[in-house]
């Protein structure tokens, strides 16, 4: 818009000064925004430049990462590290058992709080308001305030170690049907009167109407509680001791990091295939994550 | 096909009282227009019929059932909303398909009806796009498809026109006589608008806070409204209502005296007091007029005039004459005559009294 | 009234039936209500409220000196011994400082990335994807990767002459910094889509208009961007500090149970965790938890009051 308005000024109605002006503005403009890109690229290096470092460390040998000055490219990459670190660190068997135990909390908490939420949304019942404001309640109780306990529970229950101790206690979320609900009640009410003049049944009307008109915020309650239970540590940490059967990844990276200490190549190598998946992630459901993380904030 | 009758139908709210003892029998096949201003009831009655809102009391048969008890799904009616409540996720067809899917019917019978009323509706390109795709016509003809491919026994219509514009409005209308005709459905028609009401029932039932007022064929309500509500609702300008003492055949207003045709039965001997009502059209104004008025007001509306005047006692009188009158000076004082066979009489409590008009 | 209720008591009779089935309609939809909540409810009661229940009876009691042996009831003396110790006190202001490093910065670093991004430039996109990136790095990577760059005998210190003794992570002084770097960096991406989100949500016609009466792009920022994004910043606030507060994965990879408390790096958290793991003594660690608990709630609480007051005034 504002660069036709300068590209059609200089016309014979208009003076040498306002066409000088004008290409004054334009200039001003292109000095602008190589500033802009030059901000956000300082902004970007910051912010890969640990990574980036990481991975020039893990394909370096011991002997050139303790080099002064330290090198900042791999001009002889040790591509080994990559296979020792997936060996040594068992990071197939954790990633698998990472995978795993987010898949179980994942679909179990889409599952559950799509449950509730339908119910809070469109069925009515006593102690609906109370019930509700339980489910809320539990947004205020970090999980460390339950740690005591819950591992007692899971204990005594024999899942010390187990795949139901790691992803049995995350399988409800108060901050998910909280946000499937409110998606729920953007549905219009004569679309479930529709439905049940159609002869469709709360459960038909959920599958078929109700969760997919909610894909967007079904989609973030799944990617949210994704990243959660990947990155969970403290739970994993006292939850699967010594069983390598069950340990996640997250506690495998640290593992690797104190058997390997001399070898900070391999731990990091270990870092960098332990963030793929994630990376993956971010760059299919960035717009997911991204209504997942400010739900709270909008409104 | 069925059908539908109210048996002292009564709804509450807490203390509001949506429907008050509705009382109506709709016969098979009728297209039955419910009319009424904002808040009258006119949904909630609907919506009863539908079993999407319970009775309070009495009984609700359709096809000589008593559906009180009977769940929405059994009771083999559609509706048709006034927000069209169409699936946004699914394409035309499948919206069209959706009711289908729970009968038990097979999907190339399904396919197979879906495509034979989407015909009908002039919808057999737009299959496969989705709501948000379509312009608000093809929307509302999307709801009509939905509702009558399943060929219930009653269609339910609550303001489906009122999202549409003007002439699509007047064109859409038409269209759902003519299909509601081949059909032979029964129909309730749910409408604050008159000239919808007129156009399309078969009858018409006016509401007013719950309150039934009457049923009648358009014509007749237009020609022997039951009480005051009935004639200052139909009708635009609607009827001028004016109070007076009815003295055999004479009524004396404010400002002169309105002639009958003939005398009230039952109000022959001794004077009582009455509401007096004329429309608009049954006056003129005329040296020899029986009323004295003040013009306060000319409306010219190109093929008519509506000449507002104020009698003595502050009541108002609308005159609609032909555009060619020449136009009366504003304050002017005026003689009104009144069209002595079509004055209406009501008695105190705003209800017709028999004999008076035609 | 008399007419009115003897009418409607004349009406009741034959309603009677219709009443029974509208309440066995009722019953079924309850039901099936009861039936979707059900899973969750009972996910919570076993793990939440149970749990978060029973610290109240554990801080009652004492654990013995060894495991196994039955502890007994104190009372509120275990509690006051708790809060009252150094330890706690020191952990506590640990915890405060930390917080205090890591959300203002995160917060302001965020804010100022979403500035640079919000402009429609080619590319702008990829820009986007890399601010929010780190959200996505869990706390094992980050702690590792930050391990590294702040090793004291490889990496970029050394170079940096950055040397001091003990080194950075075993320092009393640089140890709690030197984590909540980290935690920054790992906080950004959030708090960089926390501020985006924000900065979307203040409508352009507001800087258009600015824009024409001739405000400059720094009045701009700090008379309307600033105060329409005043609840986000709020927001931001609560969010950043539950996160700091969660802060456990990093001290105990960079850091580490032995040193943490030594380091002055035994943030709330980590004292339960050393607490109970490390010490078996349950009864300090659900003291330690309530606390917790409390100023998490504290925080919430204020975050609704907050916004409540904003919606009504906006209203
Ligand atoms: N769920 C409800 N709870 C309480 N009152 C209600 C409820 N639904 C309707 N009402 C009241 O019942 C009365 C009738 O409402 P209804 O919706 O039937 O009116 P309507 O004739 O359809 O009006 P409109 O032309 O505006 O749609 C109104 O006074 C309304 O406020
Ligand atoms: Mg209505």
């Amino acid at each position: 818009m504002h660069a036709d308005a300068t590209a059609l000024a200089p016309t014979s109605r208009h003076s040498a000064a306002t066409e000088a002006a004008s290409r004054r503005d334009r200039r001003h403009r292109r000095i602008r925004k190589v500033i802009s890109y030059l901000l956000l690229s300082v902004g970007a290096v910051v912010i890969l430049f640990p990574i980036y470092i990481a991975i020039v460390n893990s394909l370096l040998a011991p002997s050139q990462i303790a080099h002064q000055p330290p090198p900042f490219f791999p001009t002889h990459p040790m591509w080994s590290t990559y296979p020792t670190a997936w060996n040594e660190g068992h990071l197939g068997l954790y990633l698998r058992n990472s995978a795993i135990m987010t898949a179980i909390i994942v679909v179990g908490q889409v599952v559950t709080a799509i449950l509730a939420a339908y119910a809070f949304a469109f069925l009515s019942f006593p102690f609906r308001k109370t019930l509700f404001i339980v489910f809320l309640s539990t947004l205020m109780i970090p999980f460390e305030v339950t740690l005591i306990t819950n591992l007692d529970t899971v204990t005594r229950l024999g899942w010390y170690n187990t795949f139901q101790g790691l992803t049995v206690p995350f399988l409800a979320t108060g901050f998910g049907t909280f946000l499937l609900r409110q998606s729920f009640l953007q549905i219009p009410k004569d679309l479930s009167e529709a439905a049940t003049l159609d002869g469709y049944g709360h459960w038909r009307f959920m599958t078929r109407v109700a969760v997919p008109l909610a894909r967007p915020a079904v989609a973030a309650v799944a990617v949210f509680s994704f990243l959660a239970s990947w990155n969970n540590y403290l739970w994993p940490l006292v939850v699967t001791g010594d069983n390598n059967n069950v340990r996640t990844v997250q506690i495998g990276l640290k593992l690797l990091a104190n058997t390997e200490v001399q070898n900070i190549n391999v731990t990091l190598a270990g870092t960098i295939i332990a963030i793929v998946p994630l990376v993956i992630l971010l760059l299919v459901f960035q717009k997911q994550l991204v209504r997942g993380l400010t739900a709270g904030a909008v409104k | 096909m069925a059908e539908v009758t109210f048996d002292a139908v009564t709804k509450r709210y807490g203390d509001v009282t949506a429907v008050d003892r509705l009382e109506m029998a709709i016969p098979d096949g009728e297209l039955l227009v419910l009319l009424g201003p904002s808040g009258c009831g006119k949904t909630t009655a609907l919506r009863m019929v539908a079993g999407l809102e319970e009775l309070s009391e009495g009984d609700i048969t359709i096809g000589n059932r008593v559906v009180n008890d009977v769940d929405p799904k059994e009771r083999d009616v559609a509706m048709v909303f006034q927000s069209y409540a169409l699936y946004p996720h699914l394409t035309v067809a499948k919206n069209v398909e959706f009711p289908l899917r729970q009968r038990g019917m097979d999907k190339a019978e399904r396919e197979k009806r879906v495509l034979e009323v989407a015909r009908t509706l002039g919808l057999d390109d737009l299959l496969d796009r989705k709501p948000a795709q379509l312009s608000g016509g093809q929307r509302q003809r999307v709801a009509l498809a939905r509702a009558i491919v399943r060929d219930p026994q009653v269609f339910l219509m609550d303001e489906p026109l009122s999202n549409l514009d003007a002439t699509l409005r007047v064109q859409t209308r038409a269209d759902i006589v003519a299909l509601q005709h081949r059909l032979g459905t029964t129909t309730i028609y749910v409408t604050h608008d008159q000239v919808e009401a007129m156009t399309m029932g078969n009858r018409i039932a006016v509401m007013d806070r719950g309150v039934l007022q009457q049923v009648a064929p358009p014509q007749d309500l237009y020609d022997r409204p039951a009480n005051t509500f009935v004639a200052a609702f139909l009708g635009s300008p609607g009827m001028n209502l004016l109070d007076g003492e009815l003295d055999g055949t004479s009524v004396r207003v404010a400002g002169g005296s309105i002639e009958l045709a003939e005398a009230v039965p039952g109000r022959d001997v001794g004077a009582s007091p009455v509401t007096v009502g004329v429309r608009p059209e049954h006056l003129r104004l005329d040296a020899a007029g029986t009323v004295a008025a003040t013009v306060r007001l000319v409306e010219m509306l190109g093929a008519e005039t509506h000449v507002i005047c104020r009698l003595e006692d502050g009541a108002q009188l609308v005159v609609r004459q032909e555009a060619v009158v020449e136009r009366p000076a504003l304050g002017a004082n005026v003689r009104v005559a009144v069209e002595s066979q079509s004055v209406h009489v009501f008695g105190a409590d705003g209800t017709r009294l028999e004999g008076s008009t035609r | 009234m008399t007419v009115a209720v003897s009418a409607g008591a004349g009406r009741e009779a034959p309603a009677a039936p219709r009443h029974r089935s509208l309440r066995s309609r009722k019953k079924r939809e309850a039901a099936l209500a009861y039936l979707f909540i059900l899973p969750a409810l009972l996910i919570f009661s076993v793990f939440v409220f149970y749990p978060f229940l029973r610290n109240f009876k554990l801080a009652l009691y004492e654990n013995p000196p060894y495991p196994n042996l039955p502890s007994h009831y104190v009372g509120l003396h275990q509690a006051a011994t708790v809060l009252s110790s150094s330890a706690f006190l020191q952990s506590l202001l640990s915890t405060i400082l930390f917080v205090l490093m890591v959300v203002p910065t995160g917060l302001f670093l965020g804010l100022a990335l979403a500035v640079a991004a919000h402009r429609k430039l080619q590319g702008i996109a990829i820009y986007r994807v890399i601010f929010s990136s780190t959200v996505v790095s869990s706390v094992a990577v980050a702690a590792l990767v930050f391990g590294t760059l702040m090793n004291p005998v490889v990496g970029l210190l050394p170079w940096l002459g950055i040397n001091p003794t003990p080194s950075i992570l075993q320092n009393p002084t640089w140890a709690l910094p030197a984590v909540a770097l980290m935690t920054v960096w790992q906080f950004l991406g959030l708090s960089f889509i926390i501020m985006s989100a924000g900065l979307q949500s203040v409508p352009d016609d507001l800087l258009e208009a600015a824009r024409i009466d001739g405000a400059s792009a720094w009045t701009r920022f700090w008379r309307i961007t600033v105060p329409m994004l005043s609840p986000t910043l709020f927001f931001g606030v609560v969010v950043g500090t539950i996160y700091a507060f969660q802060s456990f994965g990093q001290i105990d990879i960079l850091i580490g149970p032995s040193n943490a408390a030594g380091v002055h790096a035994n943030v709330l958290i980590y004292y339960i965790y050393e607490s109970l793991q490390i010490d078996n003594n349950a009864g300090q660690a659900a003291v330690l938890s309530i606390v917790l608990f409390v100023i998490t709630l504290s925080l919430t609480l204020v975050q609704m009051r907050y916004l409540e007051r904003r919606v009504t005034y906006a209203r």
